[in-house]
């Protein structure tokens, strides 16, 4: 008898448990496949200076950081102060993706807000944003020196994911 | 009951042809609901392209990739700017002559398995895709048990022919007769 009530029990608490665990999972957030993969190849040209370009090989033996970002994203304000703050600091180069935007409007962006971007290339069309990805602007990926992606930031960065999860990958793989 | 008697005597007339006259005009209405699909599909989604193979293709890998904004869409169906751009990653990638499926490995390359509608049989996708068949199965089990032990208890006669017996001389003669 005790053995037949022990059954739906156990069904209803593991059921509860796997609920419980969906609660906090955000279904937005798709890990990326390029985890772990070589950043795909790109060469766009810079913002300030269309005629230079730049690609992840200029990059290649240091760790950095690719911002995707564009003057008509809202939550790119809301991550914005933490990043110029980030580029202040000058822990790690930051490289901006100006993604699926006018350059005008892009610039124009950075003189409003501040500019915390090593540099930023226009990716016009947004096919090095589909190359990378991108579904949600703003992202934000680490490459690491072998140019690999070691992280991705879906949506703004916070305090909290830069505390406790970018910059702690940082260090260490500038160590490495 | 008495005493609301006149109300239901004449409403029922009145509330009919109300009822019918708002369903009229409610018609043009339902009718262009219905179709506002069908009109949204037509506008956007479908290439205006001169080859109806490659238009055809198109369409049927858009349907089966999810768009990734509107997560509960397929690209096909989705007017996220993402999804425009990847309909139009398709349809170049098909006048490029890459095959139905190096375009969904592109896609899948980028955005992981989450963009196939149809997830692949993986070893992390076996209880998705076994999951069903396994409650059909364990359902089936449970429901043979329950039916074996209730035809077990139907069967089993309530009592043999010597205990019948000993109640029909316990009861006395009459009891023995009742139950012949």
């Amino acid at each position: 008898m005790t053995k037949k009530l022990l059954i739906p029990l156990v069904v209803f608490v593991a059921l509860v448990g796997f609920l419980f665990v969906g609660l906090f999972r955000d279904p937005r957030e798709v890990p990326s496949p390029l985890i772990g993969r070589p950043a795909p190849e790109f060469t766009l040209a810079q913002l300030q200076n269309p005629a230079k370009t730049l690609g992840p090989t200029d990059l290649k033996g240091q760790v950095w950081l690719l911002n995707v970002w564009a003057s008509w994203c809202v939550s790119c304000r809301e991550e914005h102060p933490l990043l110029v703050e980030l580029g202040r600091e000058k822990i790690v180069p930051i490289v901006g993706l100006n993604y699926k935007d006018e350059p005008a409007a892009g610039l124009k962006w950075l003189a409003q807000n501040g500019d915390p971007y090593n540099v930023s290339v226009v990716d016009r069309d947004g096919r090095v944003g589909i190359d990378w990805g991108v579904y949600g602007v703003p992202e934000t990926f680490v490459v690491d020196k072998t140019g690999a992606i070691r992280y991705k930031q879906i949506g703004p960065i916070t305090v909290e994911a830069l505390q406790t999860k970018i910059l702690p990958l940082v260090r260490e793989l500038q160590k490495s | 009951m008495s005493a609301r008697g006149p109300l239901p005597d004449t409403r029922p007339t009145g509330g009919d042809a109300a009822r019918v006259g708002a369903l009229v005009r409610i018609v043009p209405l339902l009718v262009a609901l219905a179709l506002s699909p069908i009109a949204l599909l037509a506008a956007d989604a479908v290439p205006t392209e001169k080859d109806p193979v490659a238009s055809a293709r198109a369409v049927a890998l858009s349907e089966k990739l999810r768009c990734l904004v509107c997560q509960n869409q397929t690209i096909l169906e989705s007017n996220a700017e993402l999804a425009q751009d990847l309909r139009k990653q398709i349809r170049e990638q098909i006048a490029a002559g890459k095959s139905d499926k190096e375009i969904v490995d592109y896609m899948v390359a980028r955005y992981g398995d989450f963009v196939l509608y149809q997830p692949p049989v993986k070893s992390t996708t076996l209880l998705l895709w076994a999951g069903p068949a396994l409650l059909v199965g364990i359902g089936f089990l449970v429901l043979a048990r329950t039916v074996r032990l209730r035809r077990a208890r139907s069967e089993e006669p309530a009592l043999s022919a010597e205990e019948r017996e000993r109640v029909a001389r316990l009861l006395g003669g009459d009891a023995a007769k009742d139950t012949q």
